[in-house]
């Protein structure tokens, strides 16, 4: 709140106005989602931390070319998991998606619980990531988006380009095939 | 050897728990700087050498935005937040043309360094302004600042816009002291940092006492009929012999001597 006890702008009416000025401000609130979903996607750190990068770069771009209008309506975070999701295609063009996954066997650790629970967690995570590598790569954004980042269907459907329909039957496959992989047990 | 004891084990987690738990994966720290870089956006900031030690140097796209003695990153940061307004960004070092000009700024001559003085009101940025064209190993006053900007009666709020100087030293606030020649208050760290700086630059803080003492505010020539601030080179010219001394500026003006066009130390009648 300003002193004058009116609201302070949101972050998308002082975008409008001051793109520069306040493009840091959407990096330091977007950075780690876009980053979780990217290196879940690829399964490489280093690539995704390129990638978001890239994203943001794109993401002024656009803004630099969009009236004040379009930016005040924009929804901030779907549109840029689009781009990011874009900028990662573009990054493996003529590639094939390969998975580089660190095999982290918990051995060795503390007995401690602490510790020895959190190297089976990054085992569990590696698992899933392993997992993850093995599905449909719209399924695997799909279910990311629905899962790790807690987008609606109608959201999922914008970023991805794709009919809410068609989505909804991917997220509800690709959950059924994690699980399979992952050997838990598949709820009725 | 992975023996699960139930008891305190690893609770069975399900694949959505796994899922919520990959989307909060912390980014890198290198992911911001890496973006503010490729756009030319961002504060950033870098050491540099001065009178009164290392500085930190805080610049954006448009200049530099402040200086501050220490070296203590942390401290500069939260400081900047709270000053400024949001992240500034460590750096190995300042771009090189800035940094060329920075260190001629920091040696007393800031004339050649861009600066960014967003945020701060019309009358502070004017006075930050006026007190960018006194000329090293040179001081002015208060009321001189007040003249120059044309708000003669606003010596007091000169002095506060001073002491809210965010770039000191290549502002070189440090030059502008009392109307009687003494030194004065001094936000890079009170009078005594104010001496050393002044000192580096050639000008003697016990003169300036002097001056103080005994009622001097003027010098002029009488072979020029001309009238001065005393640090003015011009002044500092004079031989001793030639040497006169005014109390004011009425006494200077009726003894039938014209300001100095360098130093201004009145109105031009």
């Amino acid at each position: 709140m300003s002193p004058r006890g009116r609201p302070a702008p949101s972050l998308l009416e002082r975008l409008a106005a001051d793109l520069d000025g306040a493009f840091e401000e959407v990096v330091t609130e977007h950075q780690q989602a876009l980053f979780a979903f990217i290196a879940a996607q690829c399964g490489d750190p280093g690539r995704a931390e390129e990638t978001v990068q890239d994203a943001f770069v794109r993401a002024h771009r656009a803004l630099g070319g969009y009236p004040a209008e379009r930016i005040r309506a924009l929804a901030l975070r779907p549109w840029l998991f689009r781009i990011a999701l874009n900028a990662l295609r573009s990054s493996l063009r003529g590639r094939h998606l390969q998975l580089v996954l660190v095999e982290t066997p918990p051995e060795g650790v503390d007995p401690a619980a602490g510790p020895e629970v959190e190297a089976l967690r990054a085992a569990e995570r590696e698992r899933l990531l392993g997992a993850l590598a093995s599905i449909p790569e719209a399924q695997r954004a799909a279910v990311l988006l629905r899962y790790a980042h807690d987008l609606s269907y109608p959201r999922i459907a914008e970023v991805q380009g794709r009919p809410v329909g068609t989505v909804k039957s991917d997220i509800h496959r690709g959950l059924e095939a994690l699980r399979r992989r992952m050997g838990a047990e598949v709820e009725a | 050897m992975n023996h699960q004891d139930r008891g305190h084990g690893v609770p069975p987690r399900d694949v959505e728990a796994g899922l919520r738990e990959l989307g909060r994966r912390p980014a890198p720290d290198t992911l911001l700087p890496g973006v503010l870089r490729q756009l030319g956006l961002g504060f950033w900031y870098a050491p540099a050498e001065s009178s009164l030690g290392t500085v930190l140097v805080a610049h954006g796209p448009a200049g530099v935005v402040a200086v501050r003695r220490g070296t203590d990153g942390a401290e500069f940061e939260a400081w900047f937040r709270e000053h400024r307004g949001g992240a500034v960004h460590p750096a190995a070092a300042l771009p090189e043309a800035l940094a060329t000009a920075v260190a001629a700024g920091l040696r007393g001559d800031g004339r050649g360094v861009d600066v960014d003085l967003g945020g701060l009101t019309e009358f502070q940025r004017d006075v930050l302004g006026a007190t960018r064209t006194i000329p090293r190993g040179e001081v002015r006053t208060y009321g001189w600042v007040a003249r120059e900007i044309g708000r003669p009666g606003a010596v007091r709020a000169v002095g506060t816009a001073l002491g809210h100087n965010p770039i000191p030293l290549l502002i070189p606030c440090h030059r502008v002291v009392q109307g009687d020649w003494r030194l004065g208050q001094y936000s890079g760290g009170g009078p005594e940092a104010k001496r050393r700086v002044l000192a580096a630059e050639g000008v003697d803080a016990a003169d300036l006492e002097a001056l103080a003492r005994s009622r001097v505010r003027f010098h002029g020539s009488d072979t020029t009929r001309i009238f001065c601030v005393p640090t003015c080179r011009a002044a500092r010219r004079i031989r001793d012999d030639h040497r006169v001394a005014f109390g004011s500026e009425r006494e200077a003006r009726s003894a039938g001597y014209r300001p100095c066009r360098l130093c201004r130390p009145a109105a031009a009648a």
